[in-house]
């Protein structure tokens, strides 16, 4: 799905935990994320923990799509 | 003639632990044969047994892999095996992702053969069909009839030290051999039927490279317009449209206007391939609609597309997904969107 919206000239960005897939099926901006239940959540956490920790996520989705590349990138957030 | 050993390689629900809620179960082993390994325990009987069966939950390889797999390794090698059987996986992305691990461990440092089974558009086929014999098999375990004999086959080929050559997913590994006319008179033959418009055969197949350039980074996202895509499933409190939660026959288009923050009340998870406890409690997990809602608000994004699009990437076929995609991507065009956040699971 990554590929066919970029395809039509749109970026994405594509948060997803298992990266591997992300890269062989080739996605060009990818963001990992934290579990397959829960990619941009952590149950463990206090819920404010939780939500700091998905705008982290999502800001680093934001600047992959800021970010020109030109090669599959995968955007580690720290 | 001894014996082989055999360990088998299975995941959580196989080995009847449980389903999804289960799948972050860490790697265990047992002695002799757990559920579809009493198939190839019967259908090998003469040859081989079935030693030892390793089990782990498919979040928890995927998750881990670099923990998970030096702990899976040795508790396969303890058995002493000839040979390992991994899978069947059928469709199921995380398992054949963990089935094609192993086998590349197995492999790599065992040094003896892996046997598995996989559909053809499983990821784990592409990245790891070089390390094991892996047969092709129907999208899902309805084929296990079929796919036990087939692996049941070429283990059996295995154990007598007869040449396999076909029956698995091609490993994609150069034999060479001696052919009867030089590569040059070959290449020059073929161009001559090529141009003179005759039927000629290549003798190398091109590999279908499916790769999409980079798209334009967003100048400024303070002044662009973001939209909200899923494959991971979240719908609204009812799934209305009744999205399916394994192969989806169409994706949801839904109005984020009235919502800042989901809630057990007014979201869910439609998707069947991963443990919905935690998405049917808080669907910001798999879309985040309430930290991008504040984001705007804060000047941080532009604006929002008023709707989110949602389908069901288990077991969906890749022909259907980019389906999906380009009718979505024509939509978010035609609203100046400017750029996507895309969820998976």
């Amino acid at each position: 799905m990554v590929k066919e919206i970029e395809r039509h000239g749109l970026p994405v960005v594509h948060m997803c935990t298992v990266v591997p897939i992300s890269l062989t099926v080739g996605a060009n901006r990818i963001v990992p994320t934290v579990a397959i239940p829960y990619p941009l959540g952590n149950p463990a956490l206090e819920p404010a923990e939780e939500k700091e920790l998905r705008r982290k996520l999502v800001r680093q989705a934001l600047k992959a799509l800021s970010t020109e590349i030109d090669d599959q990138t995968v955007f580690k957030t720290l | 003639m001894e014996k082989w050993k055999i360990v088998h390689y299975i995941n959580q629900f196989y080995a009847g632990i449980g389903g999804e809620e289960k799948a972050a179960t860490p790697p265990e082993k047992h002695d002799g044969h757990l559920g579809p390994g009493m198939a190839f325990a019967a259908q090998l009987k003469d040859v081989a047994d079935i030693v030892g069966t390793v089990v782990c939950g498919d979040s928890y390889f995927n998750e881990h892999p670099e923990s998970a797999s030096p702990v899976v390794l040795e508790m396969i090698r303890s058995f002493s095996p000839d040979l390992v059987i991994v899978g069947p996986a059928f469709n199921a992305g995380r398992y054949g992702m963990a089935c094609g691990m192993v086998a590349k461990l197995v492999d790599e440092e065992l040094k003896i053969p892996a046997v598995g089974g996989l559909y053809a558009e499983n990821p784990g086929a592409d990245l790891y069909k070089r390390y094991g014999y892996f047969v092709e098999t129907a999208n899902s375990a309805t084929g296990m009839r079929q796919a036990v004999p087939a692996m049941v086959g070429i283990v059996r080929k295995l154990i007598a030290g007869e040449p396999v050559t076909e029956g698995y997913l091609p490993k994609g590994l150069r034999k060479n051999y001696f052919a009867a006319e030089r590569g040059s008179k070959r290449a020059v033959d073929m161009l001559l039927k090529k141009l003179g418009g005759e039927d000629f055969t290549t003798e190398y197949p091109m590999p279908v490279f499916d790769r999409v350039a980079p798209a334009p980074a967003v100048k400024d996202i303070a002044k662009a317009k973001i939209a909200l895509v899923s494959s991971g499933g979240p719908v609204p409190k009812g799934n209305p449209d009744r999205i399916e939660s394994s192969s989806a026959s169409k994706f949801g288009k839904y109005d984020l206007r009235n919502i800042d923050d989901f809630t057990a009340e007014n979201g869910e998870t439609a998707h069947g391939g991963y443990d919905p406890v935690y998405a049917n409690e808080d669907l910001d997990r798999v879309l985040p609609l309430d930290v991008v809602k504040e984001m705007v608000a804060a000047g941080e994004i532009g604006s929002l597309h008023d709707y989110w699009y949602a389908t069901v990437g288990n077991g969906t076929s890749v022909a259907n997904a980019k389906k999906y995609a380009a009718e979505i991507a024509k939509e978010l065009l035609d609203a100046n969107v400017n750029a996507v956040i895309l969820t998976s699971t």
